[in-house]
């Protein structure tokens, strides 16, 4: 009986474990709710386990934010192969009053994304900021629409600690390039 | 009874920390430092409240107490650098470098919105601070009056060793206390400030960084002492602590007064 209490116990334990294991500077420590282009709901947190190229956009935007998708595929291409097949892309809104999961979609088909890697997100607009502030990303909104945002591509590693981040859009920036194969090197 | 209880409780400063007052603010259209789009438009302000007082060390004290995974020894790093409440004698307890009612600084961003969660209330925004600062004891704007502007830089001036006041300065219009003078205040959306080194460069290098309307451009620039605060602001990171920084919260305005 003692045993199986016991038993019970590890495993009451063992469910609380993920999160007490992550390290103290993990951005998922932060309880973040997000929903993805095919309207599923999940926990920035459910990221761990693989590490992820992450970066933040809108889809309105005309100008900067097409280049983050492009600059996300051409680092994705550069990488070698096996630290490629091992980290995912994860984009998430600005915009949650338009970006809704129907429009990330739609985007998503439009730019061909790699079903097996990509994944566009919204959240709502209290997490958006304090999801900004963890990247270290700035935006702001303006009044015409638009949304004035710095552009940062950053690395995090499985535990969800920031590994290396570059704010070079457009074209590809080597020592990014190099830090995320280094950082996903084998084994 | 309970009068007596409340006094000695008092006395011995083992109270619960009176509930914090907020005042409302009207909002309206405001020419704020910075402009809502590239062609300088004026920014509309909502009708709010906002904390008379910046948060003291007692009351952040008893908030750490009741919400322990803010403790200074016990924060995740995500959360905060090392700084963080660093000037208190210990994780729960206040002393001669933390008096009770100073206002509490060395708090990161992300610490000062949990506070605020726990009194259901939020940061304000740059745009509401700017709005309730920008008044003084009898007009909703004072930013031109040179003697108000000239009193606000004085405490710019001054050595930054002094140990801080305490909170209860002069009340403005609105009877808030303590916007100028005593610390710098985190807002909400204190990374949406954007301020390149020199904004006024239309032909910015950085200007691929931002999307949309490309970096803005600040207006009044002869107000240098909330620019002061912009440039300060969007220079942080939301884990930084500092030694004169620390916050207030705002809520919406009440639709039952």
């Amino acid at each position: 009986m003692s045993r199986y209490l016991a038993a019970l116990f590890v495993l009451a334990f063992a469910a609380t474990l993920p999160a007490a294991e992550l390290p103290g500077d993990s951005i998922y420590q932060m309880p973040l709710a997000l929903v993805d282009q095919d309207g599923r709901g999940f926990q920035l947190a459910d990221r761990a386990e693989r590490p992820q190229l992450v970066s933040m956009f809108y889809t309105s935007c005309p100008y900067v934010c097409p280049l983050i998708i492009d600059t996300l595929k051409k680092t994705q291409a550069e990488l070698a192969p096996a630290a490629r097949a091992k980290v995912d892309v994860l984009l998430v809104s600005f915009d949650p009053a338009r970006d809704t999961p129907a429009r990330l979609k739609q985007v998503y088909a439009e730019r061909k994304l790699d079903s097996a890697s990509w994944t566009l997100a919204r959240t709502d607009e209290r997490s958006v900021r304090q999801l900004a502030a963890l990247l270290g990303i700035q935006y702001r909104a303006l009044a015409g629409g638009d949304i004035s945002h710095s552009s940062v591509l950053v690395l995090l590693d499985a535990h969800g600690r920031v590994l290396a981040r570059t704010e070079r859009i457009g074209a590809t920036d080597p020592d990014f390039v190099a830090a995320v194969n280094q950082a996903l090197a084998a084994p | 009874m309970p009068m007596r209880v409340l006094a000695l409780a008092a006395v011995l400063g083992t109270g619960a920390v009176p509930a914090a007052e907020y005042v409302p603010l009207a909002g309206g259209t405001f020419a704020s430092v910075l402009p809502a789009d590239a062609n300088a438009a004026d920014v509309a302000v909502a009708p709010f409240r906002l904390r008379s007082q910046p948060v003291t060390n007692a009351e952040f004290l008893a908030f750490v107490t009741t919400h322990p995974q803010w403790r200074r020894d016990r924060i995740a790093r995500v959360f905060a650098q090392a700084s963080y409440l660093q000037h208190w004698p210990s994780a729960t307890q206040l002393g001669t470098s933390a008096l009770a009612p100073q206002p509490v600084t060395q708090v990161s961003w992300f610490a000062a919105q949990a506070f605020c969660a726990s009194e259901q209330a939020r940061l304000p925004t740059w745009n509401e601070w700017e709005f309730a600062a920008a008044a003084d004891g009898t007009h909703v704007d004072a930013r031109s009056d040179p003697v108000w502007r000239e009193q606000i830089l004085s405490w710019y001036a001054r050595p930054s060793d002094q140990p801080l006041a305490a909170v209860g300065g002069a009340a403005n219009l609105y009877g808030v206390r303590d916007l100028h003078g005593l610390v710098w205040e985190w807002v909400d959306d204190f990374n949406a400030l954007l301020v390149a080194a020199d904004s006024r460069d239309q032909n910015d290098p950085d200007r691929l960084k931002f999307c949309g309307a490309g970096a803005l451009n600040l207006r009044d620039r002869e107000n240098y002492a909330v620019l002061m605060r912009v440039a300060l602001l969007s220079s942080l990171q939301a884990s930084d602590t500092t030694l004169n920084l620390g916050f207030r919260c705002a809520k919406p305005a009440d639709l039952n007064p």
